[in-house]
């Protein structure tokens, strides 16, 4: 895996700002903040959640695609006001993210994530293990996604997602 | 085993039992599964090359369907003659020919056992039985055919062909979605807590739709009050029910303060996600249409999918997706139709609430297997048509085409 390099000092501030980003964003959706959710992407940021299999097959439909922060938005009204389903929280644990490129403000990086679910009256269980592939976007002072591809590792997601990964 | 005393040619009671029982579970695979019917395998745009396979799931029984070196396609169950090991362990890939890696016997890509290790022995010692004949002892091969597209296969060797099984009514459907060049677009998978037959009932359930989907209701992609119909075919085997967004005869029925799923003040902030076009000349803006036992294809706008529920056992059931799009989309079609595929899936804004509400059911009946549901929205009868939806004939359908089969 050559794209693990050991950081210079630079870099490991770097590496750091991303991974304080990835753990507020885990703790927006684990908290329930998801109406903060969309603040962590750019207006014109593209999220999609897929799996392994269709990733490698460049499938460009998504288990859950936003094509700018609109769709984002919607996505958690739906989830508050049309959607039905039983109540549930995730708890993600997020690795430090392994940057993989960086140039002219885009830095583009590989994390792995767990994404624990509890749902009313059950103990937790493994919702989905799997990686970002992240483009994000920095202007010096604060960090905002351009696309995030969350990739599950299973390609069986039990019952159904509705609260982002 | 439970009795399913089943009035004649009245399907609008159903026992419980029928989501839970061992029995009944063991009946099905071998009358509905193993019996008289075809079995959606797979598309054939997923083999498209000579050696290509893909390992899918007949009721309980693994199957390979693979394509052979005349292109023609085969599906065979994936046991090995020998002891019974699984031949393809990958659930995809290219082959050319089928191995068992446990004892190196090797198959031909239609199934017939070509060479077996060791089958002479080592040095004059060992080896097969004298009487053992190779062409006795291949994998056990599925009848297979094909129709826009679509691999279907059976373990019955009595079956009419696939246009005849189908019927007129459906077949015109079928073509009307999927008579063209198509090109596959997303496939996910998700597992499903309940019985099978709980989720082909919800698909076959033209009752339900607007009022348990918001999401339909409110956007106005479904509701009863839309032209429409509902068509069951010879024997209730199969469904199509559709409706046409453009002809909308509400006269206040959706009523927000009584229709739940109504929602006046809910809006889009991304409107762009329903974007649609007149696809067909016909208007259908929704069409779902289900294939017995447990196959379906759906039209919802310009999204066009197979779903298929392969039971796990009596409690749990594995549902895969297909989202397909047509070869000759513009650039602008395609694109509407992957952002529209948002309301389908594990993910769908519509599709979701459907796999929530088997695990419901299943756990709402527990402790009352010997109580029945009622199916008695449009009447009892098993009645071919209907043009209002408001009715629950597709589901009675549903029960008459799988009691034949589980009496017979």
């Amino acid at each position: 895996m050559p794209e693990i390099r050991i950081p210079s000092n630079a870099s490991l501030a770097l590496q750091h700002r991303v991974d304080a980003f990835n753990r507020n964003y885990g703790h927006t959706i684990d908290e329930d903040a998801l109406e903060e959710w969309p603040a962590f992407f750019l207006e014109n940021a593209r999220y999609m959640i897929t799996t392994r299999q269709n990733h490698e097959e460049n499938m460009p439909v998504g288990l859950i695609l936003c094509e700018n922060r609109g769709m984002m938005e919607d996505r958690v009204s739906a989830l508050r006001v049309a959607n039905l389903f039983e109540p549930h929280s995730y708890r993600h644990l997020i690795d430090p993210p392994v940057i993989t490129e960086q140039q002219q403000g885009e830095i583009s990086a590989k994390t792995s994530f767990s994404c624990f679910r509890t749902t009313q009256g059950s103990a937790p269980e493994i919702f989905c293990t799997g990686k970002y592939l992240d483009r994000i976007i920095d202007d010096g002072k604060q960090l905002k996604f351009l696309e995030r591809i969350v990739v599950c590792d299973s390609e069986r997601i039990d019952t159904l997602i509705v609260i982002p990964l | 085993m439970p009795s399913l005393d089943f009035n004649p040619n009245d399907y609008s009671e159903i026992p419980y039992v029928v989501y839970s029982d061992e029995e009944l579970y063991v009946q099905e695979q071998s009358q509905v599964y193993r019996g008289r019917t075809w079995h959606f395998l797979a598309l054939e745009l997923e083999l498209p090359n000579v050696g290509d396979f893909k390992t899918v799931f007949v009721g309980d029984t693994p199957v390979i369907v693979v394509r052979d070196k005349k292109e023609i396609i085969h599906a065979m169950v994936n046991r090995c003659a020998h002891r019974g090991n699984l031949v393809c362990v990958e659930d995809h890939g290219n082959l050319e020919h089928l191995t068992c890696v446990y004892h190196n016997w090797t198959y031909d890509l239609e199934g017939n056992l070509s060479s077996i290790a060791f089958e002479k022995g080592i040095q004059g010692e060992g080896g097969m039985a004298d009487d053992f004949d190779k062409s006795c002892h291949g994998l056990e091969k599925l009848t297979v055919q094909t129709y826009c597209g679509l691999i279907f296969g059976t373990f019955s060797e009595d079956m009419p062909t696939l246009v005849e099984y189908f019927g007129p009514e459906m077949c015109k459907n079928i073509e009307r979605l999927l008579g063209r060049e198509m090109e596959l677009l997303g496939c996910f998978r998700h597992g499903l807590d309940g019985n099978w037959k709980l989720y082909m009932e919800n698909v076959r359930d033209t009752y339900h739709a607007s009022l348990l989907h918001s999401f339909m209701t409110t956007f106005r992609l479904n509701r009863l009050s839309m032209k429409g119909a509902v068509e069951v075919s010879e024997g209730g085997l199969h469904h199509l029910t559709y409706s046409i967004r453009t002809q909308d005869n509400d006269q206040g029925q959706y009523n927000a303060k009584e229709i739940r799923a109504s929602k006046d003040d809910y809006e889009l902030n991304s409107p762009e996600l329903l974007q649609s076009w007149p696809e067909f000349k016909c208007g259908t803006t929704l069409a779902i249409q289900s294939l017995f036992p447990n196959f379906s294809i759906q039209q919802l706008s310009n999204v066009l999918t197979l779903r298929l529920i392969v039971p796990k056992g009596p409690d749990r059931s594995e549902l895969t997706w297909w989202v397909l799009g047509a070869a000759t989309d513009t650039k602008e079609q395609r694109a509407m139709r992957i952002r529209q595929s948002n309301l389908v899936g594990p993910g769908g804004y519509i599709a979701m609430e459907d796999g929530a509400v088997v695990g419901w059911v299943r756990r709402g009946v527990k402790g009352s297997e010997n109580k029945k549901s009622v199916l008695a929205m449009g009447g009892r009868d098993t009645e071919r048509r209907s043009n209002s939806r408001c009715n629950e004939l597709a589901v009675r359908g549903f029960w008459q085409g799988w009691h034949k089969l589980m009496e017979s």
